[in-house]
Parts: structure tokens; sequence; C-alpha cells
């Protein structure tokens, strides 16, 4: 029998996450709208809550989400059951309090003021050794497996394993101080280059790449149609994970680094594009000819959905990436909308649609209401878009206002009038980001309810066909 | 070559794909990273940067836990109208002592890569504690803590100018026995605005040069 129940136990875990790690999100959307909510207190202070929020929702809702899909999946496409069960326990277990003790951590003040690699060193050093447990638990399964090929979900979820645990360690290294505090190993320039190359592919493997394997199974199970082009999934596979490692500068452009660097980062991300579209190409024609399936099936929705957030996201990236639209975008909020997009729009859209598909399989039994997934998708919609548009006006706005001079060859317009006129935006923001909020909660809900329906469920594992048409008995 | 046919390989064979992954992932670093790590022009101070005093380094330390650099950039870019707005542009020696590097991604509030010369300590302090009784508008947190804290209240901060030396800063033996007497009876307050008043003391020629 299949090892579902630490599947089961990380898909809660990561909704938990979600609720905390958005609803921290909605309370900094606040604070810049009433700024003095936080009470004087440090720890609800904005450059605090800050981190929680991104900490929370990249690697306490996505990581636990991507642990348990690549957990339920990989047994699946191997026709095994889970290499050391008790390990992917302790990664289920360790990973969430160490995100946990992390995000208190950085309320408390410890950070390496590094983004999204803020936790500071005991952490760092926890989060390795439950990611090399990650990485033994993941090929350990796959190296016993009874089917021949390695299926493509398993190449990206093997590419996030690796790669992060390569960032991870390089843009890590650090001189303790004390236990709540480090200098990193490198300064300055280089150490902007070392941090926007971690920064960057942490997007690029975890966000996008650990979330393609999620895509690569769920999909077509979803659909129950295979992949469109095997072919294609091969190039596309190659070329991304040889392409996006590069492209980190393009978030120092017109910084202190290296003309060089800069400009190899442009070329390298519009190269991009080609992988990051090929994947939503086939992503799209593999539903071709299931569309009727939409009109009934809300996780089918929520996945093409992301798709489609995917394929906008991934075309504005390699945009912003280019200095003449950067020279505008960058420092603004507009680069806060481009992470939004992907954030909410393909991570946790795609997300929500494979809950959807998982949580009743795992259940044994229905979803406990069609009707409530239905309005969650409409408020995800909703809540992303209006998110998505408020940003591009405060974004596109703050960028030309800095940079426009009067005929005399004067700055137009002072940087408090600029700031002050971004009330309204981050107003808007602040509702969509309670608008996607409700919907999770709404999501939530209906899966504690499904929950409660709990039937007993065997899950065997199926017989596999050997080369020779001899049926070999597994389970 | 038949390619499917090579790429069947690697995709029945768990150990090559991932000694695949790891190779094909690790070119653009080995290639694009590797080299900025070793150039050492990176790293070389201006003639005007000097590494933080004891004061400043807890300031410093100070701001990346209250997440300044979440909504204030350190990095005037080369554009006339960012010159005009901040002052010269950043040069990559002037951040030759910062570990981390506070650039940062995302401006809510102002560039502060120049801010020492623009306000007061007296200004910075009233500020700190009580942002909108200076800037009626403004959305910064208030940080009424920073006045309550002492500076060093572990006594580390011989520790901190240590582990830097350690990292190529060039501290005396001096500089590292009077550092207890600089931050002693100091408050938190002190220190980061001690730090704010040094922003901007290396900026270079850079306005010059933009022109």
């Amino acid at each position: 029998m299949y090892n579902d129940r630490v599947v089961t136990v990380l898909v809660v875990l990561s909704l938990i996450w979600a609720i905390a790690g958005m609803g921290a999100g909605v309370f900094i959307a606040a604070e810049l709208v009433w700024p003095t909510i936080d009470m004087g207190l440090e720890w609800l202070s904005y450059g605090r809550v800050r981190s929680l929020h991104t900490n929370g929702v990249i690697f306490g809702f996505g990581v636990s989400a991507l642990m348990a899909t690549a957990f339920y999946s990989v047994q699946r496409t191997s026709h095994v059951t889970l290499f050391a069960p008790r390990l992917a326990w302790f990664c289920c277990i360790a990973w969430n309090l160490a995100v946990l003790a992390g995000g208190i951590s950085l309320l408390a003040g410890w950070t390496s003021g590094k983004e999204y690699a803020e936790l500071e060193w005991p952490f760092d050093i926890g989060i390795t050794i439950v990611w090399l447990s990650f990485a033994v638990v993941f090929f350990g399964t796959i190296a016993r497996r009874k089917v021949k090929a390695i299926y493509v979900s398993n190449w990206f979820y093997g590419a996030l394993i690796i790669v992060i645990a390569m960032l991870h360690v390089v843009n890590s290294m650090a001189m303790p101080i004390s236990i709540d505090k480090s200098y990193s190993l490198f300064a300055g320039a280089q150490d902007a280059i070392v941090q926007w190359w971690y920064g960057h592919n942490a997007v690029g493997f975890l966000l996008t790449g650990g979330f393609l394997g999620m895509l690569y199974y769920f999909l077509p199970k979803q659909a129950d149609r295979p992949i469109w082009s095997y072919r294609l999934s091969i190039v596309a596979f190659w070329a991304f994970t040889y392409s996006y490692i590069w492209a980190g500068p393009h978030h120092l452009h017109y910084n202190a680094i290296p003309d060089w660097v800069q400009s190899l980062g442009v070329v390298m991300s519009i190269i991009l594009l080609a992988p990051s579209w090929a994947t939503m190409v086939n992503g799209v024609m593999t539903i071709a000819g299931a569309w009727e399936k939409l009109k009934t099936d809300p996780a089918l929705k929520f996945i093409v959905l992301a798709l489609a957030f995917y394929g906008l996201a991934t075309f504005e990236g390699p945009m912003l990436s280019i200095k003449s639209v950067n020279v505008v975008s960058h420092f603004t909020d507009w680069t806060v909308g481009h992470v939004h997009s992907g954030a909410l729009g393909w991570n946790a859209m795609i997300t929500f649609g494979t809950f959807y598909f998982l949580v009743p399989r795992l259940m044994g039994t229905e979803l406990y209401s069609v009707r409530l997934a239905n309005v969650h998708f409409w408020l995800a919609l909703a809540g992303t878009m209006l998110y998505i548009l408020s940003m591009w006006g405060a974004g596109v706005s703050q960028g030309l206002l800095w940079l426009t001079l009067d005929e005399l060859g004067e700055l137009s317009y002072g940087f408090r009038d600029i700031m002050a006129s971004m009330a309204p935006y981050y107003a808007l923001r602040l509702v969509a980001g309670a608008i996607f909020l409700a919907g999770a909660v709404l999501m939530f809900y209906n899966f504690i309810k499904t929950m409660e329906n709990k039937a007993t469920v065997v899950r065997r594992i199926p017989e596999v066909r050997t080369a020779s048409g001899v049926a070999e008995a597994t389970a | 070559m038949n390619v499917l046919g090579l790429h069947k390989k690697l995709e029945e064979n768990s150990g090559l794909l991932i000694f695949g992954i790891l190779f094909v992932s690790s070119i653009g670093g080995l290639v694009q990273v590797l080299p900025s790590i070793f150039e050492d022009e990176l790293i070389t101070p201006t003639a005007e940067t000097r590494p933080y005093g004891a004061l400043e380094l807890i300031g410093r330390d100070i701001y990346i836990r209250e997440g300044c650099s979440t909504c204030h950039s350190q990095q005037v870019r080369p554009l006339l109208a960012e010159v005009k707005r901040y002052g010269p542009f950043s040069s990559a020696g002037e951040s030759a002592y910062d570990r981390p590097f506070l650039w940062g991604s995302k401006r809510t509030g102002p560039d502060l890569h120049r801010i020492g010369a623009k306000f007061s300590d007296a200004w910075q302090r009233v500020h700190l504690i009580d942002p909108r009784s200076v800037v009626p508008n403004s959305i910064m947190p208030a940080y009424p803590w920073l006045a309550a804290n002492a500076a060093d209240p572990r006594n580390n901060i011989q520790t901190r100018l240590r582990r830097l030396r350690l990292l190529g800063h060039p501290y005396s033996d001096d500089a590292i026995s009077n550092a207890p007497d600089l931050v002693a009876n100091k408050t938190e307050l002190d220190a980061i605005v001690a730090y704010l008043a040094v922003l901007g003391e290396a900026a270079g020629s850079g306005e010059e040069m933009a022109h």
C-alpha cells in the first residue's frame, strides 16, 4: 500500500501555512495603508512581518505542497512505496517545525538580510539536513522503481531538490557571530551577484521547476489524457535547467556589477521564454480535447487558469529583464505585481487545483462542495487580477514619475508626493489580497468538511507489465 | 545522433539523471557567478570607503534586523534623474565592507545611499521614533523601541569586529580594544543614527560621470 498518510499530513500543513502566510501578507498590505496598526510593537513591524509572509508562503505553503505531491506522485510513477518512509515523516515534521521556529525567529529580528534567504545560520544548517533527507527519500524511491523510465514529473522534482540544495548551501555561507547573527562570507557586489543567483533560481527551480513537476503529474491525471508531446517535454526540461540559472543578474540592472554580467542576464532571460512557453503549450495541448471537463471540474479549472498565469508571468519576466523596461520597473511595485502574478496566479492556483484533486482521493470520498470550490475559483481569479492590476498601476506610475524631468532638466515630482499618490493602489491591493485569502479560507473549510466524510481506502500498487508482457505482481 | 535514444539512457538511470541535472544547472554559475567571486576589483574599496566604526556597525546590524532594506534601496543608478534626486551614483567599491550587501530591490521609501548629508541626526531621531511628526503622509513604521534598548546588550561588539577582521576588514587591535567604550551607554537609536549619518560619506565622483 502506498505511503499516503505522510502525504495527507503535508497537505494539511501546507493548507495551514497558506492561511497563515497569506494572512501575514494581508496584514503587511494593511500596514502600508494604515501604518500605525503595528501599535509600535517590534514583532508586528512591517520589516519583520514581511519576511514572515514570504517565508510562510514559499517555504511553508509551497514546499509542504511540493513535498506532499512529490511523495504522492513518485510512488505512483515508480509503482513502489516510499523508500525510507520514516525519513519521509522526518522531512514532513522537521521541515514544518523549522519553518515555524524560523518564522518566529524572523519576528524576533533574527535575519541574514538576504531576500528569500532570511533565516539565520542555525536554520540554514537544519534546512540543509531536512533537504538532504528529502533527496534520499525521493531518489531512493526512484532507484527502486518497477517502471523502467523515470517519468517527466520526477525530472522536475529532481531538479528542484538538486539545484535548490546547491543554491542554498552556497548563498547561506556565513561567519556566525552569535546564535541569531552572522555576516555573509561574500561582500558587497559579490554578495549581490551570489544572492540573486540564489534568489532568481529559488523562483526558477522551486516556484517554477518544482510546480512544473506538479503540473506534469496532476494535469494529465485530471484531464485523463497523456502529455501532448513527450519530445517537447524533454527539450523544454533541459533548456529550462540550463538557461534559468543565468538570469539572476537582471535583478541588478544598472547596479554596481559588471556590464557583461548584466548583459548575459538579459540574453539568457529572453531565451528562457522559449522553454517556459514550450511547457505552457504542452500543457494547453494536453487539455485540448478535454475542454468539456472544465465545465464541471473545479480542480481542472484551477490547473488551466494556473497555466494561463504561468504563461503571463513567464512572458512578463523576460520583458522586465530588458534594460530599457527594467529602468522603469526596477525598485517599483511592478516587481511586486510580477511576483504575485506568478505566486498567486501560478503557484497558488496549481496547488489549489492539485489539492482539489488530491484531498477527496486521499480521503476516499467526494469533495464536500463543488459549488464552494467554484466560488473559490472566482474569488481566486478576481483577487489575483485585482492584485496585478493595482500593482501595475502603482509600479508604472512610480517608475515613470521618478524619472520625469522638466524642460529645464530638473525633477518634476518630489519623492514624497509620488509616494503619497500610491495610497489608492495600496488600498486596492489590500482588497485584492483579502479576496484571495477569503477564497483560500473557503477551500480550507471545504476540505475540513470533506475529511469528516473520510472513508477507509486501500490503495494497491498496480501490476506492472514488463517488457516480455508478463504481469508482475508487486503489491 | 538519435537524441531520443540518448535521452532514454538518462531517464532510465537515476544516477545519470542526477548528474545530468547537476552538470547542466551549474554551467551558468560557473561561467557567470564564479568569475565574479574571484574578481577582486568588485570588492576593492574606493579611496573614500572605510570599514564601519563600532557604533556604526551596530547601527547597520539594527538596520538589517528591522528589515529597512525591504523598503529602502542603497543603490543610486547611473541615470540623470537618480543622480539629481539622490546624489552621485553608487560604485561597487563603496560596498566592499558590506556583509550582506543592502542594495535592496524595492523603494517604498526613498533610496538611502546618500542620506547621510541630507538630514541632521536630530531629524533622524525624531523621524525614527515618530515618522509622521515630520513627514505627515509617511507610511513608514515607527521604531519607538530603539530609544529604549541598549546598543550592545550582549557585549559582543569585539566578537563582531574580530570576525569581520577574519574576513579581511582592516580593524586594528586598538580599534577592537576601544570598541566597548565607544558603544557603552549608547542606545540602538544612537547606533542606527550613527550608521545613517555615514551613508554617502564615500560617494565618489558619480555626478560628474553622469553628465
